[in-house]
């Protein structure tokens, strides 16, 4: 006996197995990222007031990231309708350029990843004197380093406990978006290394919003990573199918792009809650 | 077992070509749909709504808004079969149980967050 | 391939099937059955490993700080310094408390119950032919393969494996300096995805394979009882992958999703960015764990349902109270998890409301075990092995579910919380309750899946011994519990001993204290008594008596009416379905048992 309803759906359902299967799936992806979010809103309504970060992260960038992926979403949906229109030369272009939204997707985002990295807290001690500054490093060599103050930075426990915490409600309203009132800041910071007490940078240790930052996101890339190889499989090797089998091929196609639209999905939410608010 | 000529009723397998050409028309304009959604995301969070927590209320709608479109349409959810509605619906319950009960349990235990940090 | 209805027939090596060779045979297997007995073998395996580490712990409990006979030297050859002069250290007794549950749990009892005799049984009882997935399925037993291995190495680390308790309670489990801890959450990571992907197999496979005429009402129990545990796991496990995840990054990262501002270790300021909630941990912990009881007990109900009704001669009493029960603890159980947080101080009105639910959920428990008990009314009772362990279930599972009420009371769990009472609790419905249910499973359907029975014989003196000895070990905890004696105390409680702290009100007494020698010894006989079930189990493989049919216990539910062993594919025709599950001494039938594949009643079932 072999399994029945690979291909067809089965009547009374009105599935075929793998339409079910990935939906089952995507049932658990959900209660996975729910988990995630619930994290998240935990952690904010638990930060010392004024910490958790407002417009840290490029708003440009983000908003353009959103656009490759909804239209990476379309460029999957129209792959599916070419298949089921027997268009298979217009499904390669589709999947193909699906993949290539994916690389962009994924290349901005590591330019995003490399921002944060290279972003930097020192702690350094004169005298008796702490001082604590933030920017990006642009430089270092044995004993110094050159930092590139940014307009938009972090409070950590540490820097507040040594007295740079956020300003008092108020004299930063609205600005949260606009970097002209720390243009005056704009110059370069040198520190030498002799001073240094500290120096973490902005990775996912450093704030409990980077944390969350940098778990969401990158559990999000892996997941574009894991949909990108499967449609790659499909674009490549997989195609065969389309000779010998063109409706399970097309299932196929339908499923990775149930899965790909979730990604998508998830996205959009993930876009106003780490970018913008 | 024979998987041969099940007639089957969904969309999913027996459409032709007009039914495709037509969805077509629609991905293009929800495309579109979700083009604004994501330009008045960004642009309302420039606005001021009154206070933080309806800043990010509007946030959630629009994100909603998109959510449902790339749900509904381009993942069919709008047509799908009554077993698939099933398995959201519990999933929803559940989620929404995770998030409302996790929150409403952590309000007290908010307080032991805020000890300040001694260097 | 033939095409006759008679599936019944004894041409054992007729059905064709690929020659493949031993490894695509029986190791990378993507029959259910291969699979099925791959996981039952190895978690057999692991939950004798699991039960080891406690036979152990139970001499440092009981002696507190003497060498482990035997053992001990073993144990510091192993371990090194962890276990000098071979006495366990209490490193070494948090560790080896922690994988206990960790193994018994994830690597034991839910894979034997669920992915085992689920992945052997289900596609049978349904009448299809394997798994809807079935590279997935092999795929996930080898993910909980490579999980269980990642446990077993993390041992061996310095500093040995993880020790925060099965439950992992951030700070604690994070700040502890070894690695074992990230060994742990790797290995649950695999162990998590190797259930989400054999939940969504089973959904799919019960929801899609069922041979025509299988409706919903027409599932066996055990059917039934799979498709909520598998709903509860695909819902329910990811929130704890989350938690682990995020655990993972605090470990490897440094990151402070569970960890406090102003977090002090030792006396210092610990180097975390702080803002972190230990509370969150627990939630998504136990959003998991409570489900997951219900993941350790619901198959165990299923076999036991069918093992019922096939030794009663009976149908169920009552089968749509049994599924509509089954469905409403699917639904609440995931609506009670922080009656395990009564103590965190989550506020009173939360711990009401969790209170609330959990008494709720306990009526559809008491619903299904009463339909059991009438069951057996009036029934001319079959006492073979299977059926034996059956019926301690019913009485075992009733004493650890109704000791669970009082911990659902807040109340109440402000004095029984994390005591000996509620590891009685717990262990009465797991070990003499599922565990048995699992024994009864693995005798009666060892014929299907080898052809020959177990001995009967040893099968009740394992019975009777194992049923002696675990009361021995179980039953005075609840006391040791109520006298004040907390769980994961290295010493057993000696440190806080009448005899200890003499005049000191509260101290625990005497007969506390001594309990853990006799649970001890009760544990060693315990384990003792497992010998005959192992070498049944084996023996009975070769040398145990043949089938004399391909449906030895005059069965109903279609899996008795394959081939024996059910070859490749399972049935040569999908069968069709026209009858209940349990149709046992319908009046004017010609057997006392109708097949679900029969048509007609008059028919003789045949019993070639
Ligand atoms: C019938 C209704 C049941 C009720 C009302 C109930 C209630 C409870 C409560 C309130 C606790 C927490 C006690 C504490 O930590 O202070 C608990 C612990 C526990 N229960 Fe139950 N329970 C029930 C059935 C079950 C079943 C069927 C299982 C498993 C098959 C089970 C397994 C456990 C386990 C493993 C723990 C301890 C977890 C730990 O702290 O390590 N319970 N139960
Ligand atoms: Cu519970």
């Amino acid at each position: 006996m072999e399994i029945p309803y690979t291909v067809n759906a089965r009547k009374d359902t009105g599935l075929y197995n793998a339409k079910l299967g990935i939906w089952l799936f995507l049932a658990s992806e959900v209660m996975l990222f729910g988990a995630l979010f619930s994290a998240y809103i935990l952690l904010r309504v638990g930060a010392t007031p004024g910490t958790w970060p407002h417009g840290l992260l490029n708003v440009p960038l983000g908003t353009l990231n959103t656009i490759v992926l909804i239209v990476s979403s379309v460029t999957v949906v129209m792959a599916w309708a070419s298949l089921k229109m027997k268009q298979f030369g217009k499904w390669r272009m589709y999947q193909g350029a699906t993949l290539v939204c994916a690389l962009i997707f994924l290349v901005i985002k590591s330019f995003e990843y490399n921002d944060k990295l290279t972003h930097y807290e020192v702690v350094t001690k004169e005298g008796d004197k702490f001082h604590v500054y933030d920017g990006h490093l642009v430089q270092e060599d044995k004993d110094k380093i050159v930092l590139h103050p940014s307009a938009h930075r972090l409070y950590t426990a540490r820097a507040i406990a040594y007295g740079f915490g956020p300003e008092p409600a108020g004299a930063h309203a609205a600005a949260d978006h606009g970097a002209k009132e720390h243009s005056d800041k704009h110059e370069l910071i040198t520190i030498q290394r002799s001073t240094i007490e500290h120096m973490e940078n902005y990775g996912p240790k450093h704030h409990a919003y980077l944390a969350i930052y940098f778990t969401l996101t990158g559990l999000h890339a892996l997941h574009v990573i894991g949909g990108a190889i499967v449609m790659a499989f499909f674009f490549g090797p997989g195609a065969k199918m389309w000779k010998t089998n063109p409706e399970q091929f097309t299932n196929r196609i339908e499923i990775s792009g149930l899965f790909w639209h979730f990604v998508d999905l998830v996205w959009i939410f993930l876009f106003p809650v780490l970018y913008l608010l | 077992m024979s998987h041969s000529s099940t007639p089957t009723t969904g969309h999913s397998t027996s459409d032709g070509h007009h039914d495709v050409a037509s969805e077509v028309r629609r991905y293009l304009i929800i495309f579109g749909a979700l083009t604004v959604g994501t330009i008045v995301t960004v642009l309302a969070s420039y606005v001021n709504f009154g206070s933080s927590t309806m800043n990010i209320v509007v946030a959630l709608i629009i994100a909603s808004i998109k959510a449902f479109l790339v749900a509904g349409y381009f993942m069919h959810l709008i047509s799908e079969k009554k077993m698939i509605y099933a398995i959201l619906v519990a999933t929803a319950f559940f989620f929404a149980g995770l998030m409302y009960l996790t929150l409403w349990s952590s309000e007290p235990a908010s307080l032991i967050h805020h000890q300040s940090y001694v260097p | 391939m033939q095409h006759s209805h008679d599936t019944h027939s004894h041409s054992h090596d007729a059905h064709h099937h690929e020659e493949m060779g031993f490894w695509s045979k029986y190791v990378f297997s993507t029959d259910h059955k291969v699979i099925g007995i791959q996981y039952g073998i190895t978690s057999l395996l692991f939950l004798l490993f699991g039960f080891g580490l406690m036979g152990l712990m139970r001499w440092q409990m009981a002696y507190p700080g003497t060498p482990i006979p035997v053992f001990g030297p073993i144990l510091e050859k192993l371990l090194g310094s962890a276990a000098a002069g071979g006495v366990m250290s209490a490193d070494l007794y948090n560790s080896f408390g922690a994988m206990h549950g960790t193994i018994m749990v994830f690597l034991g009892v839910v894979p034997l119950a669920f992915a085992a005799f689920g992945n052997y049984v289900v596609p049978l009882q349904i009448g299809a032919p394997d798994m809807t997935f079935p590279r997935l399925n092999m795929a996930s037993y080898w993910l909980y393969f490579l999980g269980g291995i990642v446990m077993l190495i993390s041992f061996f680390l310095p500093g040995g494996a993880a020790q925060g308790g099965w439950t992992s309670y951030s700070p604690l489990a994070t700040i502890i300096p070894t690695q074992g801890q990230t060994w742990w959450l790797v290995g649950m990571v695999l162990l998590i995805n190797s259930s989400l992907l054999g939940a969504v197999n089973f959904l799919a496979t019960i929801i899609q394979l069922r041979a025509p005429g299988m409706t919903w009402m027409r599932l066996p129990f055990f059917v039934w009882a799979q498709f909520v545990t598998a709903f509860l796991l695909l819902l329910a496990f990811p929130p704890l992958e989350a938690a682990g995840v995020m655990q993972l990054m605090d470990k490897v990262f440094g990151c402070s999703f569970f960890l406090p501002t102003g977090l002090m270790i030792s006396g210092k300021v610990a180097d975390v960015s702080g803002g972190g909630s230990p509370l969150l941990w627990q939630h998504l912990f136990w959003f998991l764990a409570h489900p997951e009881v219900y993941v350790l007990i619901l198959p165990g109900m299923g076999i036991v349902s069918e093992i019922l009704c096939n030794n009663i001669r009976k149908p169920i009493w009552g089968y749509k109270s049994l599924v509509y029960s089954l469905f409403a603890i699917g639904f609440l159980s995931f609506i009670v998890w922080a009656h395990h947080m009564y103590m965190t101080g989550m506020g009173t009105a939360i711990s009401t409301f969790f209170q609330t639910t959990t008494l709720i959920i306990s009526i559809p428990s008491v619903i299904i075990l009463t339909v059991f008990f009438i069951t057996l009314w009036g029934g001319s009772i079959r006492f073979n092995t299977q059926m034996l362990f059956t019926l301690a279930f019913l009485v075992m599972f009733g004493i650890g579910g109704l000791t669970g009420l009082p911990l659902g009371f807040n109340f109440v769990d402000l004095f029984l919380h994390d005591s000996y009472y509620v590891i009685a609790h717990f262990h009465y419905v797991v070990a003499p309750g599922t565990i048995f249910a699992l024994f009864a499973g693995v005798h009666y359907w060892y014929p299907k899946a080898t052809g020959r029975y177990m001995c009967d014989f040893w099968g009740r003196v394992h019975f009777w011994c194992s049923l002696v000895f675990m009361n021995i070990v179980f039953f005075p905890m609840f006391t040791q519990g109520i006298a004040g004696m907390s769980r994961r105390m290295y010493d057993g409680g000696a440190n806080y001993s009448a005899a200890a702290n003499k005049g000191l009100l509260g101290a625990l007494p005497d007969s506390a204290i001594y309990s853990n020698v006799i649970i001890s010894i009760g544990a060693w006989m315990l384990m003792l008594v497992q010998i005959p079930f192992i070498i049944n189990f084996v023996w009975s493989i070769w040398k145990g008596r043949k089938v004399e049919s391909d449906n030895p216990w005059e069965a109903t539910t279609l899996e008795w009416q394959t081939p024996t062993p059910p070859p490749h594919g399972n049935f040569a025709v999908a069968p069709t379905v026209h009858r209940g599950p349990y149709e046992y001494s319908v009046p004017g039938a010609a057997s006392d048992f109708i097949p679900q594949n029969q048509a007609d009643t008059k028919a003789k079932a045949s019993k070639s």
